[in-house]
């Protein structure tokens, strides 16, 4: 008998690779010797747990954060964080930051010359309810030039990081939206080989999520590692 | 997750693990830096922290009720600044003993780093030097054994309770780290 939880190991092919050559930025900093297996244990599968009071009620609206309104396409983001076994996870923390809809970023190294937006800092939280619902307001992020190569974009994306049931569920990520054309050309978009693993990082175009009048929706369901369980089809 | 995570994490740091109250004789202070191939300092890393607390207990949702809300939980976040260096304090963890009888395991501290430039964290762990659990760690015993020093921190020579554990990306001297 066990005396922890056991979590399965990803697909490979459903985790990037730490060294990808097409993304610059990996090539002096991933490592080159094997990993090392480390058998789980108790100090894999806990992990740090953070109360509703880490996360005020205007963390998860990047509208409403300062005076005035942001520029930009107003958009909801929606959807549950579930385990690998389809079971939602409730209480987790997901944090989460972007560009305006200029697709600059409110941080001091960010030198594109596209302008701040006085209304929009581009950072949130959540915690999911106890169905591991989350409900994001914000805007839509622009698209940004970066010096990875000739007429780098990268494409429109939010980043999301989330803390489930233990250090083994840790994940961070980066959610995109359906039909942008640069994701064809993106090296980190396509560091996920498994095209089915690649496209759950697509959000959903969701009329049903959004309000009519005033913000377009998305569905963007995100899966974390979990204790084992009998696996459900996916969805998507 | 690219050059602008502060700006969405930086809520969250904690320099600080140990809980309110500790004695001074009983903080410890890490410093270190992290180190890309050509041993050039990363200035845009974060560090999290996991441990247990002194007796080798985790912090969950029981123990925040048994200890109150104002107390030890284990969770760190720390960046590294522009000459690629971190530091934080905490308290000595305990041994973290097996709930089926298996092998204790060593007091450590659980590291996750991430940059610009991982496409996916990476896992490694700091150990105390010359603690006699060590010996028997079941995580140290899964490393080369020419390859464990890396994830031993250094004692300073000078003063009492500061510790020195860096970071090696890649290359000869690359710090360990694990499959989860």
């Amino acid at each position: 008998m066990a005396d922890i939880p056991q979590y399965r190991r990803p697909e490979a092919r459903s985790q990037p690779d730490y060294l990808w050559p097409t993304y610059v930025s990996s090539r002096k900093r991933a490592p080159k010797k094997p990993l090392i297996l480390l058998p789980h244990s108790l100090s894999e599968v806990t992990g740090p747990v953070f109360g509703d009071d880490a996360v005020a009620a205007t963390d998860s609206d990047l509208t409403t954060q300062h005076d005035g309104e942001p520029i930009g396409e107003r958009i909801i983001v929606c959807g549950r964080v579930l385990d690998d076994s389809g079971r939602p996870v409730p209480g987790a923390l997901i944090e989460i930051w972007q560009a305006n809809a200029a697709g600059r970023y409110r941080h001091k190294n960010d030198q594109h010359a596209a302008p701040l937006d006085p209304n929009f800092t581009g950072c949130g939280r959540m915690i999911t309810d106890a169905e591991g619902n989350y409900r994001l307001v914000s805007i839509k992020p622009g698209a940004y030039p970066w010096q990875n190569h000739a007429n780098a974009w990268r494409p429109a994306h939010i980043h999301f990081s989330l803390f489930g049931a233990g250090l083994l569920s840790r994940l961070v990520t980066q959610m995109y939206f359906p039909g942008d054309p640069l994701m064809a050309h993106d090296p980190i978009y396509n560091s996920i080989r498994d095209d089915r693993a690649r496209q759950r990082m697509v959000a959903a175009f969701d009329f049903a999520t959004a309000i009519p009048s005033h913000a377009l929706g998305y569905k963007f369901d995100i899966v974390l590692r979990g204790p084992d369980g009998t696996p459900m089809e996916t969805t998507r | 997750m690219g050059p602008f995570f502060h700006l969405g994490l930086t809520h969250l740091n904690r320099h600080s693990l140990a809980p309110d109250g500790t004695p001074a004789s009983h903080i410890l202070s890490f410093h270190g830096h992290i180190y890309d191939a050509d041993l050039a300092p990363v200035p845009d890393a974060q560090l999290e922290l996991w441990q247990a607390d002194a007796n080798g207990e985790y912090f969950d949702r029981e123990y925040a009720a048994r200890a109150g809300a104002k107390t030890f939980t284990g969770f760190g976040r720390v960046p590294t600044n522009e000459n690629g260096e971190f530091h934080f304090t905490t308290i000595k963890p305990g041994a973290v003993r097996s709930r089926s009888g298996g092998a204790t395991q060593a007091p450590h501290i659980s590291v996750t780093i991430f940059m610009r430039g991982l496409l996916r964290h990476l896992s490694t762990r700091i150990y105390f030097p010359a603690d006699p659990h060590n010996s028997a760690d079941p995580a140290l015993h899964a490393i080369p054994a020419d390859r464990r020093d890396t994830l031993i921190a250094r004692a300073s020579e000078t003063e009492a309770n500061k510790f020195e554990w860096n970071v090696v990306l890649q290359g000869e001297s690359e710090t360990v780290f694990f499959d989860l």
